[in-house]
């Protein structure tokens, strides 16, 4: 076993320092030494999309990152994304639409959509699904996520 | 049950119970489960599809730095070769047993062989790289038609076929023989001015939830066993440990997480003991996964099938034969869905003679496991095509020969039920006045097709209680798995019934000590019968509350009725007191007020579900695309109509990734060769359309609301209407799924 790296960077806003193998990934990292269980391990080796972060403002999948590697960089994370009192915009519309069954992919997919809106607020339905084709949902058919991050957009 | 009501709180769309939890990652998934002093274990699986287990060494695993145990089948008490009954028919408990930890053979790759448990997963994994296994490799049986030749290797010595009550007198893969039998065929096909006959082939497709398999397990010093996990069942979870581990079923308690997907993939066993006997050997809890990997190869998928129809029709259109031979590979253990495909590939259409045979045949590939409405859309695929052929052949709009041979109530389908008021013929109307089958079609190589689909549903136990709360809501109490939005449906009945508002039921899924017997999330059976319980349990509510309304007002209980949420004194007494109010004063009038109810309803009612869709073909690249797809489905009530739309637009792209992409890729070795998400393709946004969900309400007789399940017939018709809008676009008749590129390529003599 290697020596565990000491890491300093930021999740949700947060300074945050951890301990980690250097064979761990992001995501082993969010789930099992942060308890940040919000992102999902689908696969992990980058084709369903459920554990989607944003780091350092980009979209990835965090099983493809490693967990050095965020080193003085920053993670958002779903659980970042509400306010204490009031859900953001894309998980209120998910919930009115009925944008969820089983729900595992359901803060990848989330988090996906944020990163889409972050850079192109006014999305036209072909965008969306383009976008949103690195997340894996087997229960709902993408229909009524699709809506649900066109509500988003139209919301904000 | 015809006259239209008028509901409150049944029909509209309240946001679901568990959502916040849900989208803010808040929600506890099995695999999400933390515990102190936790292992973590990893099984080691055959690289080989059929082999004998000549040795298993385990000594350098153990000694690795960081190992606390090892188990192989060694450690499972020794399972006898008996039948167990597991609620969901008999089950051979050696097969069971074998199926978690391989006795003497390894009858696919990814079979388990062994496990580690370890101080971290990583370290798990090096270590089952050390365990030394030596095998005897034996030939592979990789296909349906060819384990049933008379040569083919034998996969298990004591399987003689079972057929019609015979046994057979020799080895073989053919573990059983079923025939329904309705008129008299010979007679039907003479009487057919057309008949058609053709045979299709089916791959081996997954369930593909997003969420693999998991489990944590703890033995206490005192004996108690307890099981974190993600599961379809949690009660059947706890039959099959009983069974698999010989332990008392009163010391076995199962907690039901949230689960990520199942499709009848999550209610047979496969790393649940493992934990136990890893947890068991190590005095520690230990949680095992499983990676994508080993849940293509580990875990059943639905079965790969060689099915021939041949059907009959006069000239003006009445099917006047339908017979099919039906083979399904059941995997490495008997036991696929050809019953079930059975009992639905013509119950769409009232045809005097039927013939039905249907061949369970085990093969060197995964055991197989139930995936929506299991057999149902291997056997459509089949019966729906050919159907559109005799359409075609007697120049018939394919949508008027089904009307004209749609079973109604009182038919009666081939293996022997009589239907109740069922919903097929609206279905058909629905897509017949639907806009997208009246818009115009005709573009070159651009095509529609139509295809129904049957699903019988099941009822079987569910258990609910209800406590009055002070402030006037109240917490619902219930074993049913929540995979699409059930808290809510179950709920809302409860809500209609007690006249609250849906958002004042707290509903939870419990554990297995927590509420009585509950089955599985399957069948399409949740809404339906875990929504009657709660009904029946609400109904409880009100009667004790009557009393406790008649106390306070000195009257008797006959004087007291309730109505939209009021309590209220007749003849008499001029009395009146809302739920709520009288909610906060169950104290002085008895004490708390806890509704029960158990169910094991008769009247699940068939469901029924008629799509149209349209797609393009590629000429050049083989590549189909949707462009538009509309289904409509008997709902009989929809309790919540956004997930019964959700439910029917799931099915429907499960079922387009059936027909267009999904499959286990085999090499001659029996290794699957595409075990990644990547590799099987699964449809994504970008393949897709809207899907139209048509919700028709023709109400179940045997449901207080009318509640038909929604949840399985929607996966059924998509391969075969896509099948028959690839015709009408190029004029090919595709017969094996997936219709995948090169397939269409080929079948266009292109390449």
């Amino acid at each position: 076993m290697a020596r565990k790296s000491h890491v300093q960077t930021t999740i949700n806003g947060e300074a945050v320092e951890f301990l980690c193998e250097p064979r761990q990934s992001l995501l082993e990292v969010l789930r099992d030494e942060l308890y940040l269980t919000g992102a999902k391990e689908g696969c992990n080796n980058g084709n369903c999309g459920a554990c989607s972060v944003i780091f350092d403002g980009r979209l990835v999948n965090s099983c493809l990152v490693l967990g050095v590697e965020t080193d003085g960089k920053s993670v958002e994370t779903i659980e970042g994304l509400a306010d204490p009192d009031k859900l953001h915009p894309i998980q209120d519309a998910f919930l009115e639409n009925a944008a969820l069954q089983c729900g595992i992919c359901t803060p990848g997919f989330i988090m996906s959509a944020k990163a889409l809106l972050d850079q192109n607020p006014n999305p036209t339905e072909h965008e969306v699904r383009y976008w949103l084709a690195g997340n894996l949902c087997r229960c709902t058919g993408y229909d009524k996520i699709v809506r649900a991050v066109l509500d988003a957009a139209a919301a904000t | 049950m015809s006259e239209k009501k008028e509901y409150k709180v049944i029909g509209t769309r309240p946001i679901r119970h568990d959502g916040v939890d849900k989208v803010t990652g808040r929600a506890i998934y099995g695999a999400d489960f933390q515990i102190t002093g936790l292992l973590h274990g990893r099984v080691l699986r055959s690289p080989h599809a059929h082999a004998r287990i000549v040795s298993i060494d385990t000594s350098r695993a153990e000694a690795h730095p960081g190992v606390k145990g090892v188990v192989t089948a060694q450690d499972l008490p020794t399972a006898e070769d008996k039948m167990a009954d597991l609620g969901e028919g008999a089950v051979n408990l050696k097969y069971l047993c074998d199926n978690i930890l391989a006795s003497d053979k390894a009858l696919y790759k990814g079979h388990a062989i062994a496990a580690v448990a370890a101080t971290d997963p990583h370290i798990a994994e090096e270590a089952c790289e050390l365990i030394d296994v030596e095998y005897e490799l034996l030939p592979p049986v990789l296909e349906v038609r060819a384990a049933m030749e008379p040569d083919a290797p034998i996969i298990h010595e004591n399987i003689r076929t079972s057929s019609l009550g015979e046994t057979g007198d020799k080895p073989s893969n053919v573990a059983s023989h079923l025939q329904h039998k309705k008129g008299d065929i010979e007679k039907g096909f003479e009487e057919a001015d057309v008949v058609i006959e053709r045979e299709f082939v089916t791959g081996t497709v997954h369930q593909g939830y997003i969420e693999p398999h998991n489990a944590t397990a703890l033995y206490n010093p005192d004996g108690q066993l307890t099981v974190w996990c993600s599961t379809q069942g949690a009660f059947t979870v706890r039959e099959q440990l009983a069974e698999i581990l010989q332990y008392p079923i009163s010391k076995i308690k199962v907690v039901p997480l949230e689960i990520g997907g199942g499709f009848g993939g999550k209610i047979n066993v496969y790393i649940k003991p493992v934990a136990a006997l890893l947890a068991r050997k190590t005095g520690k809890p230990v949680k095992v996964l499983m990676n994508r990997a080993d849940v293509f190869e580990g875990t059943g998928p639905t079965p790969a099938s060689y099915i021939t129809v041949k059907m009959g029709a006069t000239k003006d259109g009445k099917i006047t034969a339908a017979q099919t031979s039906m083979a399904f590979e059941a995997g490495a253990y008997p036991g696929s869905p050809v019953g079930a495909g059975a009992m639905c590939i013509f119950a769409p259409y009232n045809t005097e003679n039927v013939l039905i045979d249907g061949y369970d045949v085990v093969v060197n590939k995964p055991k197989t496991a139930p995936y929506r409405a299991p057999g149902a859309t291997n056997a459509a695929f089949g019966s729906e095509t050919v159907i559109d052929e005799l359409a075609e052949e007697l120049n018939i709009d394919p949508l008027e020969m089904r009307l004209m041979n749609g079973a109604k109530e009182g038919d009666h389908r081939a293996d022997g039920p009589v239907f109740p008021r069922i919903g097929f013929i609206e279905t058909l109307e629905a897509a017949k006045e639907h806009p997208h089958y009246t818009s115009p079609n005709g573009k070159k190589y651009h095509g529609r097709g139509i295809a129904s689909g049957f699903w019988f549903n099941i009822g079987l136990e569910s258990s609910v209680t209800i406590n009055v709360n002070p402030d006037g809501t109240v917490n619902l109490v219930e074993g049913s798995t929540d995979i699409g939005g059930t808290r809510a449906s179950i709920a809302m009945q409860a809500a209609e019934v007690l006249g609250i508002p849906a958002e004042s039921v707290n509903p939870t899924v419990v554990d297995t000590n927590s509420i009585g017997y509950t089955a599985v999330t399957g069948g399409s059976r949740t809404t339906y019968a875990t929504g009657y319980a709660a009904y029946e349990a609400a109904q409880d509510v009100v009667k004790q509350m009557i009393g406790r309304a008649a106390k306070l007002w000195d009257v008797d209980e006959a004087n007291v009725q309730f109505t939209d949420g009021e309590f209220s004194s007749i003849n008499g007494k001029e009395e009146q007191i809302s739920f709520r109010d009288l909610s906060a004063r169950l104290g002085e009038t008895g004490g708390p007020v806890v509704g029960r109810a158990t169910m094991n309803p008769a009247g699940a009612g068939g469901a029924f579900a008629t799509h149209v869709v349209d797609v393009a073909v590629d000429e050049e690249t083989g590549k189909v695309e949707i462009l538009r797809y509309t289904a409509t489905q008997d709902a009989g009530k929809a309790i919540h109509p956004s997930y019964v739309e959700g439910q029917i637009q799931g099915g429907v792209v499960q079922g387009i990734g059936w027909a267009l992409n999904e499959e286990y890729i085999y090499n001659d070795e029996g290794e699957m060769t595409n075990a990644s998400f990547l590799d099987y393709r699964m449809p994504t946004c970008l393949d897709l359309p809207m899907i139209d969900a048509v919700i028709v309400e023709v109400p179940n007789p045997g449901h207080p609301y009318g509640v038909r399940g929604v949840g399985e017939v929607p996966i059924v018709p998509p391969p075969a209407a896509i099948a028959n809008a690839i015709y009408d676009a190029v004029g090919i008749r595709m017969t094996e799924l997936p219709m995948s590129p090169d397939r269409l390529l080929k079948a266009m003599g292109k390449i």
